[in-house]
């Protein structure tokens, strides 16, 4: 850290570390978690104690844990990154063998108070052990190929635990993630090129092949990527969440139904209209103006945290930051795109609204991490 | 310590990266915004009435079935409360223990319970399963009182169909079943209604035949339901029409006294108004209780019915075809007289055969009738007479007569499966049996037997015509929804009046002159003279093997062998009012077998109700009151009793 320590005034410490606490993006999480309350009650046909007051008390908990976290040091949490990792992987592995599937694909181990997904820690510990390797690392060694197949590593092996669940949504996450901190890194952008075309040619590929003696899927994986592509091919079997899904928030209009309102998910022909749809009943319920108000709400807090990043010379914390950031993006965006039947159904609940513990304490915990890059980044004089 | 611009490099291309990724999240959210203006904005409408479409469901409510009545306005279809049981699974709980209890108050056969639990367990928890059908009200009421005990059991009441005159008006009205498949591959009726499951349509009779008049049209129910299809409330209601009330032509109490009279006979009788064409009376013996259809009969019970021998499920009077017999010589005589080929002083010598080349044909009365003319021939129903008339008038100028007065022609009632009968031509025979006209078949066609066949309506219109000279249309509906169905005053048949005046002077001798073939079935009440025609028709030649064993007479013979008894006649012969047609099948003679069923039927058509026993020759009081007292009572159903039963 000493190359920072030109030209730089000390970080604030003690008490006034309060003030320098990025109250904005405090604020912003505070008004979305609101807007699921809001909806989480609605869900719950007026009934509050199903999933609206736990969902409370969970941002409670977790705000307060947000300010702790920011309060503490980052060289604190520099230190722990590694044993974050690997506790992370160790109950990725442990959940195979004592976890409990629920609620789709995810697994849980219970921990009596509340039930902990390890493949939503390792969302946060993969970003921070990232940032943790490329501080260590020289920068100009970032796009060699031994450093670059090190993050892969630390990558790829919780990618594949989580995609044995099977959770795809989790999977895409922590890849974004991790691909964005490399990216941040300074990765040289041949490989991101490289990876790019390799993932066209093979969606290419896997197309091309269908009919022919070496096709690469089943019949009924292609039939699955057809009903993703126009639902209206199965409109009762696969395609049936997205098309009720779609009717529910073009229904909202542009005012909205009305709070309490929407027959989508009055009647229950919305899935999951707790968890993961739960946009789709804010969209019909308060309409365009809302939807469009939630999405500003997510990129405004995405603008405050990539701003804090861009102004952090810290490179851990920025790495960090950018990191958390990214994968607080990709929640958000793969979660609205999949109940806007722009991307597939793979089960990625949107963050802070969506009913969930774990991703809600977890994902509080991480802006914990950027509150303490924020709190603690060197200033200039 | 590292290279200071190494790092100073990396930090400005962090940031310049970072900017680069907040521009990439940026527009994506930008995409995602764009993505939601499209849905909640442009196709707004397009989801809303989707949404809307999820949401609500058309519920039919179906229409009350019409009544019908008969021409006094007595019922003989109406609907019945129908109190049926059905259970909601989700509130039941444990569905065979309620069915096991409820089994204590209502008869619930094993089956059933088993055929309730699969039911229920293929439907959502909350649609309601029909346990039981048409309970009594005591039975109802048991449940009803029993309800704390029986959760998710509930008494419903709907309407289904019922017949009061039970089997006296099964081959009239027919009768109503569930909408089965077979009915809906089989039909380009698209009305909804079909679609509700075990909803009643007409099978059979007029209830099949003017089911677009009866059925009326549906009411809808708009609900809101649920994904599960779960009803949550009703939004709005639209009434249904009711079906229209249909009144027939026919009199209650004459069909019921007709069905009794005719004792459980194989026979058929029809009775028609000579002045409306109105059908009084339309039986078809022996029949069977359309209820029973209604509340779904038992395969032995139908099979039952099916093979029995006396056919009760089928409609003598209108789609059975029978030789005439000697009832068309009526056809026979005024196609000669209106072809001037026959004087009606002129006399034939009837010697008791005609001979034709190699052929003999006989008269029924083997020793011969002698010197006969028109008048004698019809009182004597002498065979040779009209062997040698119809040789002279031909037979296409038969037939064109026998068409002119119903015979061979389809008489359109609101009844499936009418017969057209047949009459032959040389031509028809050419292209159906690819044989040539032959002089012996004009002389079979000459006395009612060979192709020449009829329906019991044709008959009863035949006698009809007869009658008024009018071309007398056949009719069974009288008003539909309290709108009169219009009457056409009848066209003239266009047969001289002297010749219709000659034919109606020899059917009065058949009933009243001595010697007559019906005499002794004639009516002596002023005013109330009958004139008729008997007619005996074979259904089998008696072989030359039977003759040689002495086996000549009906009674020698297997039921199903013997001849069919006709009588065809109308009443009063001064100022006619009904006509009426009697086919007993395999009766044996015309004149003892039909007559005295048609005098009876004719007196209580004439006299509306039990007529006096002054209306029957003297000597046969105290028969009349022996067979009065030997009758089934009103109400009283009849046995079928077969000929095989009686052996």
């Amino acid at each position: 850290m000493t190359w920072m320590s030109e030209g730089t005034r000390p970080a604030p410490t003690g008490i006034s570390k309060i003030l320098h606490i990025n109250w904005s993006l405090a604020i912003l999480l505070t008004a979305v978690a609101c807007a699921g309350f809001l909806m989480l009650y609605s869900v719950a046909d007026g009934n509050i104690g199903v999933w609206a007051r736990p969902q409370m008390i969970r941002f409670g908990i977790g705000i307060v844990a947000m300010f702790i976290i920011g309060l503490i040091p980052l060289h604190f949490w520099r230190g722990v990154s590694p044993f974050a990792y690997i506790s992370a992987l160790l109950l990725l592995v442990a959940v195979e063998f004592v976890g409990v599937t629920g609620m789709g694909a995810q697994r849980w181990i219970d921990l009596g108070f509340m039930r902990l997904q390890p493949s939503e820690v390792m969302k946060i510990a993969l970003v921070m052990a990232l940032a943790l390797y490329y501080d260590w690392l020289d920068p100009k060694k970032v796009s060699h190929p031994v450093w670059v197949a090190a993050p892969l590593i630390l990558t790829i092996i919780p990618v594949l635990l989580v995609l044995k669940q099977p959770d795809l949504g989790t999977a895409i996450l922590l890849g974004g993630g991790a691909a964005v901190v490399m990216f941040l890194a300074g990765v040289s952008l041949w490989y991101f090129i490289t990876a790019g075309v390799a993932g066209v040619g093979t969606v290419a590929a896997v197309i091309y092949s269908r009919g022919t003696e070496y096709q690469l899927l089943k019949d009924y994986q292609y039939r699955r990527i057809e009903t993703f592509l126009d639902p209206s091919i199965d409109p009762l079997g696969a395609g049936y969440h997205i098309t009720q899904s779609k009717i529910a928030l073009g229904s909202g209009g542009l005012n909205g139904r009305g709070y309490m309102e929407g027959t989508q998910s009055r009647l229950n022909f919305l899935p999951e209209k707790h968890t993961d749809f739960i946009f789709t009943t804010l969209a019909e319920e308060f309409g365009f103006i809302g939807s469009s108000a939630l999405l500003v709400l997510y990129a405004l807090i995405i603008i405050f945290c990539m701003s804090s990043m861009l102004g952090n010379r810290n490179r851990f914390g920025a790495l960090l930051t950018g990191g958390i950031t990214a994968t607080f993006f990709f929640f958000f965006a793969v979660n609205m795109a999949m109940v806007m039947g722009l991307a597939p159904v793979v089960g990625v609940p949107l963050p802070l609204v969506s009913y969930g513990g774990s991703a809600m304490l977890v994902l509080l915990g991480a802006f914990g991490l950027v509150q303490s890059a924020h709190v603690h980044r060197p200033r200039s004089s | 310590m590292k290279n200071g611009s190494t790092n100073k490099d990396a930090a400005s291309r962090t940031t310049r990266r970072g900017l680069f990724v907040l521009g990439g999240q940026l527009v994506v959210a930008g995409v995602l915004g764009w993505r939601m203006r499209q849905l909640q904005i442009q196709q707004s409408d397009e989801f809303l009435l989707l949404a809307e479409e999820n949401r609500i469901n058309i519920r039919l409510i179906p229409p009350a079935r019409g009544l019908m009545f008969d021409r006094n306005g007595k019922p003989v279809a109406e609907n019945k409360q129908n109190y049926r049981i059905v259970m909601i699974r989700e509130q039941a709980r444990d569905p065979e223990a309620i069915l096991r209890k409820l089994a204590n108050i209502v008869p619930l056969s094993e089956q059933r319970i088993a055929r309730v639990l699969k039911d229920v367990s293929q439907r959502p928890g909350f649609v309601p399963v029909s346990v039981i059908d048409h309970l009594t009200w005591e039975q109802i009421s048991q449940v009803s009182a029993n309800a704390p005990v029986l959760p998710g059991i509930l008494p419903e009441v709907g309407l289904s169909r019922h017949y009061p005159q039970r089997s006296d008006f099964a081959h009239v009205v027919g009768y109503v079943g569930p909408v089965s498949d077979y009915d809906l591959a089989n039909t380009d009726d698209t009305d909804p209604l079909l679609q509700i499951p075990r909803f009643q349509i007409g099978k059979s009779g007029i209830e099949k035949q003017m089911e677009k008049d009866l059925r009326g049209s549906a009411g809808t129910s708009r609900i809101e339901i649920n994904s599960l299809g779960r009803v949550m409330r009703e939004l709005s209601r639209v009434d249904g029409v009711e079906g229209a009330d249909v009144q027939l032509t026919v009199d209650m109490d004459l069909q019921n006294y007709t069905n009794r009279r005719l004792f459980g006979e194989s026979a058929a009788v029809s009775v028609i108004d000579t002045k409306t064409g109105d059908v009084m009376a339309l039986a078809s013996s022996p029949s069977f209780d359309p209820n029973s259809f209604v509340l779904g009969i038992s395969g032995s019970e139908y099979n039952q019915l099916n093979t029995n021998e006396y056919r009760p499920l089928y409609n003598k009077a209108v789609s059975g075809a029978y030789p005439p017999g000697s009832t068309f010589k009526m056809v026979v005589a005024l196609a000669a007289l209106e072809a001037g080929e026959l004087d009606p002083s002129e006399t034939f010598w009837c010697p008791g055969h005609l001979q034709l080349g190699r052929r003999r044909f006989h008269c029924w009365r083997r020793g011969g009738h002698g010197h006969v003319n028109l008048h004698d021939s019809l009182k004597f129903s002498c065979d040779v007479f009209y062997y040698e008339t119809a040789r002279r008038v031909g037979i296409d100028r038969i037939t064109e007569m026998a068409r002119k007065l119903g015979i061979g022609v389809r008489h359109d009632l609101p009844m499936p499966a009418i017969s057209e009968g047949l009459t032959p031509t040389r031509a028809w025979k050419q292209a159906i049996h690819d044989e040539q006209w032959l002089v012996g078949d004009t002389f079979n066609s000459g006395i009612g037997q060979g192709f020449v066949l009829a329906s019991p309506l044709q008959l009863g219109v035949m006698a009809a015509r007869i009658a008024s000279g009018k071309v007398i249309v056949p009719r069974l509906v009288r008003s539909i929804d309290s709108k009169p169905v219009s009457l056409a005053e009848p066209e003239d048949l266009g047969i001289s009046q002297s010749s219709l005046n000659l034919v109606r002077q020899g059917m009065y001798a058949v009933s009243n002159e001595r010697r007559g073939t019906a005499n002794r079935t004639r009516i002596v009440a002023e005013g109330m003279k009958m004139a008729g025609k008997t007619g005996t028709s074979q259904v089998r030649q008696i072989t030359a093997a039977e003759r040689a064993a002495g086996v000549t007479r009906n009674k020698d013979l297997p039921w199903n062998r013997r001849d069919h008894a006709l009588f065809v006649a109308f009443a009063p012969y001064d100022n006619p009012r009904y006509a009426i047609s009697v086919v007993v099948e395999h009766g044996g003679g015309g004149s003892t077998a039909a007559a005295p069923i048609a005098r009876d039927v004719m007196l209580q058509a004439l006299y509306g109700g039990t007529p006096p026993l002054s209306a029957y020759p003297k000597d046969q009081h105290q028969l009349i009151e022996e067979q009065r007292e030997a009758m089934p009572k009103p109400g009283e159903e009849m046995r079928i009793v077969t000929q095989s039963d009686r052996a």
